[in-house]
């Protein structure tokens, strides 16, 4: 290109530079009907494959358990989800238009992606009420957050989950001295202050009594369809009472996928799984 | 006024030291001017300059408490902030006093004619005026601790790496400026000051004036960080501190948050420093020592970590121990240091805010403070 071309397409009005296009990340595309695209996924560490060659389609408003023995790389998916761990290779999408595995972790959690942890992972130091105003959607950038007050619709948004998730009573108390279910439940409760449009649960129910876990599957079972559920568990009467489909992952990656019958029917799986 | 009840509601501790350092902003100055230096209420020009320098410590000890009780960033490189602010003060003090230097020179300041330079250099410009001075006193060190802060918290390094990196900061700027040809003073830094805004800097009335601005620097900043840590961005930090990683996957930039409050912090500790200079007369390279920093963090945990207020009676206690000690007993000064920190760390995590806290219940939050030992923290 000669000098005067290239100093003409500097000149075109027609056009703004690149690099004054605003870096938006596209919104949520799920025309499709899927919400999750993770494609040829592999990670390994220190030479240990935890993900081999992943496939896995969430359809949207769906609620998919998960299972599959320790080691699987349930957590290992999350982790690659979420933003915590970056694959080695492959791909994972939300949607059809937001590339996964181009963004840090806040960036995933704006966009949509809410997650609950293993170990139930709440701030100690604060009051349930601060854990669930901290979880709440909103402007995060640091002005924001400084000059923030609570508008009377969140204050309201923030009593319903209090009792939904039966922490009225405790609302000023220091979520470190509440009981290991107690957090479990602020938890889930800050899963849902955050309002995503893909809740990853890592074993919701551990440490929860017989009731308590009743109350947890029915919430979730509630939340699918307007939202998608992803339920990695490791109890098998819980994974019953709320699965739809169930994947079984087995050495990084998918072994079975379909119904709880079905599940429980396939050869291959009660060999590594059910059997013991 | 509405703003400042709703601020120190909550805050028994932090109101009663806003109230006694108001009292002394008042009855010291007063005491000093008015009362006829025969009466036993007379305070001297000497204590009073004592105890404007400890209130300027007070300030830093602040900006300290803020990245490390709330943020969780164990800087053990804060005097250099303080240091920087104390140096374009000092220009400026330099600058002022003109042909009246031991050589004359209208331009140069002594050490410079010394040197055999003939110019000044580039960096001297603008700090003839005052306003210039006082904006490089928040500028410098912010954008020090913005460009430091931005490489090493977007590369996630935190915990003793990042407090090793603080360490090292300061020591560097300390090696640098004890070299002449950066053109502030070796390591005989700046003094010889005679005026600050035309005020004679020898005049008890000026010295009065310092010590008032000293106390309503603390009170502002005292107020400025309180504000901060009761905003939502402040339960942010909190958080940080204690769960880093589940703060990110509720979608803050974690970064971000360190960065500002940082710098934020680093101001403060600059505007400390400039208040200490003309009060003291002199800016030297020491104040950049590792050992200067490391001693902020201990009147801090002496003091107790995130109260503020408790940052506050850490900087007097230690410092009006340190100015005792060090004339009774020279020797055995840094072992009493030494010896104060580990009995802290063993006895009192809390700090002395804890103790009243313990003993008076004065009535903060329980959600408040403290979750680790100085130790653990390193860990």
């Amino acid at each position: 290109m000669s000098m005067l071309e290239s100093m003409r397409s500097y000149m075109r009005r027609d056009q703004v530079f690149e690099f004054l296009i605003p870096d938006t990340p596209p919104d949520l595309d799920i025309t499709h009907g899927v919400i999750l695209y993770l494609e040829g996924i592999t990670v390994s560490f220190d030479g240990f494959r935890a993900i081999n060659d992943l496939n896995l389609y969430i359809r949207d408003g769906e609620l998919r358990c998960i299972i599959g023995p320790n080691g699987a790389g349930k957590t290992t998916m999350m982790d690659i989800i979420t933003g915590k761990t970056r694959p080695d290779t492959g791909s994972a999408w939300f949607g059809q238009q937001i590339n996964l595995l181009r963004m840090t972790e806040p960036e995933i959690a704006q966009a949509g992606i809410g997650r609950k942890f293993q170990k139930p992972t709440v701030f100690e130091q604060l009051t349930v009420f601060e854990n669930l105003e901290l979880a709440m959607a909103g402007d995060r950038r640091v002005w924001s957050t400084l000059v923030a007050r609570l508008d009377r619709e969140q204050q309201d948004r923030i009593d319903e989950i209090l009792e939904l998730v039966g922490l009225q009573e405790l609302v000023r108390v220091r979520a470190g001295s509440l009981s290991h279910g107690q957090k479990q439940w602020l938890e889930i409760g800050m899963l849902l202050a955050q309002n995503p449009k893909l809740l990853l649960v890592d074993e919701p129910v551990a440490g929860m009594t017989g009731q308590e876990m009743e109350r947890t599957a029915e919430l979730l079972t509630s939340l699918a369809g307007s939202r998608t559920v992803v339920v990695v568990e490791h109890d098998m009467d819980f994974v019953r009472s709320i699965a739809r489909t169930v994947t079984v992952l087995h050495q990084g990656s998918v072994l079975a996928e379909g119904t709880m019958d079905e599940i429980q029917n396939d050869q291959r799986v009660i060999d590594v799984y059910l059997g013991d | 006024m509405n703003r400042l009840t709703s601020l120190l509601a909550n805050d028994t501790g932090g109101s009663i030291f806003l109230f006694l350092l108001l009292l002394a902003a008042i009855l010291v100055p007063v005491c000093n001017l008015v009362v006829a230096p025969a009466s036993s209420l007379h305070v001297s020009t000497y204590t009073m300059a004592l105890v404007g320098k400890y209130l300027c410590y007070a300030l830093l000890a602040i900006s300290v408490d803020l990245v490390w009780g709330y943020l969780g960033i164990l800087t053990l490189g804060h005097g250099a902030f303080f240091a920087l602010g104390g140096y374009a003060m000092g220009m400026y003090l330099m600058r002022q006093i003109g042909a009246r230097g031991v050589y004359g020179n209208p331009v140069l300041p002594d050490f410079m004619v010394f040197l055999n330079w003939q110019h000044l250099p580039w960096f001297w410009h603008g700090f003839q005026w005052f306003w210039f001075a006082a904006l490089m006193v928040v500028l410098v060190p912010a954008l020090l601790a913005l460009v430091f802060g931005w490489f090493t918290f977007r590369s996630r390094v935190s915990g003793v790496y990042l407090s090793i990196m603080t360490q090292a900061l300061t020591y560097a700027l300390m090696l640098a400026f004890f070299r002449n040809e950066m053109g502030f003073g070796g390591n005989n830094g700046l003094t010889d000051f005679k005026d600050l805004l035309g005020f004679s800097l020898q005049a008890d009335t000026t010295r009065a004036g310092l010590f008032v601005a000293s106390a309503l620097a603390l009170a502002g900043g005292y107020l400025a960080c309180r504000a901060l840590t009761t905003a939502r961005l402040g339960r942010v930090c909190r958080a940080i501190r204690d769960q880093e990683d589940r703060v990110r996957f509720l979608g803050y930039r974690v970064e971000n948050v360190k960065l500002w409050v940082f710098t934020f912090s680093a101001m403060l500790a600059g505007i400390a420093g400039a208040l200490y200079v003309p009060q003291v007369g002199i800016i030297n390279p020491t104040e950049f020592s590792p050992l200067a920093s490391i001693e902020i963090v201990i009147w801090v945990a002496v003091g107790g970590r995130s109260t503020l207020y408790g940052a506050v009676v850490g900087a007097l206690v230690v410092n009006y121990a340190k100015s005792f000690l060090t004339a009774a007993m020279p020797d055995a000064w840094l072992f009493c240091l030494g010896g104060l920190f580990v009995l802290v760390t063993l006895f009192l995590p809390d700090g002395v805010a804890g103790l009243l806290r313990r003993s008076g219940r004065t009535g903060n939050r329980p959600a408040d403070p403290l979750p680790a030992t100085p130790e653990e923290e390193a860990s």
